[in-house]
């Protein structure tokens, strides 16, 4: 009974050692030169103008959230248009009813204000 | 020939990657965001590929309401990313530890 | 192309209309200036109410399946979800007192208290790994929405991470398992994987696997060891409101996922999983009752205390008879209303502000509110074991089973642990009668939230004197419903 796990144990094993493998391999193989010139960042030939790791408006992270959201839920319209023809009414009411529920929440957001950008 | 064992292992190790990666990154909250996205993708792949082999579809309607779930999933995990940035002024793993016993 | 039927929204009807009402609901809240949100959760009760009128007028034993399958109207979803809109219709009572005494009065906490518990529906009546898995995550999203509700609070901030961290984990983890019960079996219908896995050998490779994989999942979102991290965070850093909701409610969906995933579509399997959850049972009992020894903040001290009430209900569901998950519900129902009843009085205690959570808070209580401190009592005896409360028949009906089925060295552990467990639940008695009070606030509370707590109080003695009934309703679920256990 217990040597069954026993895959199970190797697969979590064989997942830590992959991670770890992985990370090593880059570290090891790759020459290890450092260089300042080598290491800076490069931009067209000019000296950087900044760092490449620059803070975004926590307002952009806002939108991104939203949009996602109402965004990949459309997923659901593409199936729902190649059998549309087959289903017909039953289809476009449960569409249409799916639809509501999306637009309960997008009231929801552009009442809150979280639309607006200021 | 692609067979059903390819899919299935390319699915172990992103899956196993995507679990390595949450337990070795110790610097960025984004980092293990992204890392939860790629193990539902792993997931996903197990599901079309087993949905293709034994030629049913309800794997495939699976992975569409994962991948929506998986939006939604992100957009809450984003929310409280920004929550705790602005509360905390850094979204660094080592600096959650305020919670101890 | 068969259609749904008038007979398949008939038994899918409670939740197509709290899912409506909840919508209603959270429109309503959108356009009342109402500081106090008085008629938001008037709207949620009500919402509770209708679905308690829907669930008892089509109360019946027969198993009716809806929408291809993917559905289940059976008695155990029935009685789940009358407990659940009850445990919510008293968790959002408290709620509103909390959020009136801290100044923080806010619909959403309502809306997504409706939207967690139109989740935990879902989850009760699934019979199909879809439908499990979106009632599951509609749980679980309002859930981390609601840790993270008080916005300006680092600690709810954080507390809100680490549980959709690893919540977002254990999600990944049933998937992927359900992904290799789907390759083994072909279906992800649980009456047709409980057929298929009757049919398979015992050593089928990828079906252990998968099965592996949910037990893990399952075990995070129950909060047993070794996946209990997040629960004492989360219980710590949460807004007390919000943890007395998602400590008690949820888990009669956790007992409902246990009982659709592992009974209904891996029962076959009994064998192996039996072995699994006698680890995480014995694991969490052991944990929860030496480190809450340890513990200074009463809420962190009632997270590990949940740990390792979570693992005396994983005993009762691993017997694998029927009574034994009869003995599981009665101790999951039972747990609820002992949470409910002292994260209750945790919400009486605290003031604008400050969070009445460590040891030193409650004591001499006695001098302060001889009623309230009464009620403590009662429930810390009670989650103790103490006979005649009700913790202590739960208890007993759970090992009863146990013995029944020739796990003696089990009962005898979980009674061994229980005992170094009522330690700190007799500590807690002892602050609230023989030390001198530190506080000296006067203890408030509107009238509907002193009724119900004491109410709250009364219930656990009451039915502590009489358990019958309440377990009469647990054992005649179980007997009368057909389990599909091969």
């Amino acid at each position: 009974m217990l040597e069954n796990y026993l895959p199970i144990l190797i697969f979590m094993a064989v997942g830590l050692i992959m991670g770890a493998v992985v990370m090593a391999i880059g570290y090891l193989l790759g020459p290890q030169r450092p260089d300042s010139e080598k290491g800076s960042a490069y931009e067209c030939g000019f000296e950087a103008f900044e760092d490449a790791r620059m803070k975004f408006d926590v307002r952009y992270y806002l939108v991104a959230i939203l949009f996602i959201i109402f965004d990949l839920e459309i997923a659901f319209l593409f199936p729902w248009a190649v059998v549309l023809g087959e289903i017909g009414l039953f289809a476009l009411g449960a569409m249409a009813i799916f639809l509501l529920i999306l637009v309960v929440g997008f009231i929801y957001e552009w009442k809150k204000g979280a639309l607006e950008w200021e | 020939m692609i067979v059903l064992s390819d899919y299935l292992i390319l699915a172990a190790i992103l899956f196993a990657l995507s679990v390595a990666g949450i337990f070795i990154n110790r610097k960025n909250v984004l980092i293990l965001l992204m890392c939860i996205e790629l193990m539902l993708l792993a997931v996903n792949i197990n599901f079309v590929a087993f949905s293709h082999f034994l030629n049913d579809i309800a794997g495939q309607v699976f992975v569409f309401f994962i991948l929506t779930v998986a939006a939604a999933e992100a957009a809450i995990g984003l929310a409280i990313l920004v929550v705790l940035f602005r509360n905390r002024r850094t979204i660094n793993v080592e600096d959650l530890g305020s919670l101890k016993g | 192309m068969n259609l749904p039927g008038t007979q398949d929204y008939l038994a899918a009807l409670p939740e197509i209309v709290v899912a409506t009402l909840a919508c209603i609901v959270l429109l309503i809240d959108l356009w009342s200036n109402d500081r106090e949100r008085l008629l938001t959760w008037l709207a949620t009760q009500f919402t509770l109410l209708v679905g308690i009128v829907l669930i008892i007028v089509q109360l019946s034993t027969d198993v009716t399946y809806a929408f291809a399958g993917t559905y289940v109207k059976d008695i155990l979803s029935d009685v789940l979800k009358l407990f659940i809109f009850i445990g919510a219709g008293v968790a959002f009572l408290y709620m509103r007192e909390y959020l009136r005494i801290h100044n923080e009065m806010k619909g959403e906490y309502f809306t997504l208290g409706l939207f967690a518990v139109l989740g935990m529906m879902v989850l009760a009546s699934a019979s199909h790994m879809i439908t499990l898995y979106l009632g599951l995550e509609l749980l679980s999203l309002s859930l981390y929405a609601l840790v993270a509700m008080r916005r300006d609070s680092a600690q709810s901030a954080e507390a809100a991470m680490k549980y959709f961290m690893l919540g977002a984990i254990a999600s990944g983890m049933l998937l992927y398992g359900m992904s290799m019960i789907y390759g083994a079996t072909g279906s992800l219908d649980l009456r047709e994987v409980a057929d298929a896995v009757a049919q398979a050998r015992s050593d089928d490779l990828i079906l252990i696997f998968g099965l592996v994989f949910i037990v893990a999942g399952i075990a995070f979102k129950l909060g047993a060891v070794p996946f209990h991290m997040w629960a004492p965070d989360v219980y710590q850093g949460a807004p007390t409101a919000v943890t007395l909701f998602l400590a008690t409610v949820p888990k009669l969906a956790a007992f409902a996922m246990l009982m659709r995933l592992l009974v209904d579509g891996l029962g076959p399997l009994h064998d192996q999983w039996q072995g699994m959850l006698i680890i995480l049972a014995v694991l969490s009992m052991a944990i929860g009752n030496l480190v809450a020894i340890a513990q200074e903040n009463i809420r962190r001290m009632l997270a590990y205390s949940t740990i390792s009430h979570v693992g005396f209900l994983l005993l009762g569901v691993l017997s694998g008879t029927d009574q034994g998950y009869a003995a599981a519900l009665f101790y999951t129902v039972v747990y609820m209303i002992m949470g409910l009843g002292a994260f209750g009085v945790l919400v009486m205690l605290g003031r604008a502000g400050f969070e009445a959570d460590r040891l030193s808070d409650i004591k001499g209580l006695n001098q302060r509110s001889p009623w309230l401190a009464g009620v403590m009592l009662v429930m810390m005896f009670s989650m103790a074991g103490v006979p005649p409360f009700l913790g202590f028949w739960a208890k007993f009906a759970v090992l009863q089973e146990v013995v029944a089925v020739g796990l003696v060295w089990l009962a005898v552990a979980a009674v061994v642990f229980s005992i170094i467990g009522a330690f700190y639940y007799l500590r807690i008695v002892k602050l609230i009668y023989f030390d001198e009070a530190e506080e000296q606030a006067p203890i408030r509370g509107s009238s509907p939230m002193r009724v119900m707590v004491s109410s709250n109080g009364l219930v656990v003695l009451l039915f502590g004197l009489f358990p019958a009934p309440l377990l009469g309703i647990c054992i005649a679920v179980f007997t009368r419903i057909e389990l599909v256990i091969g």
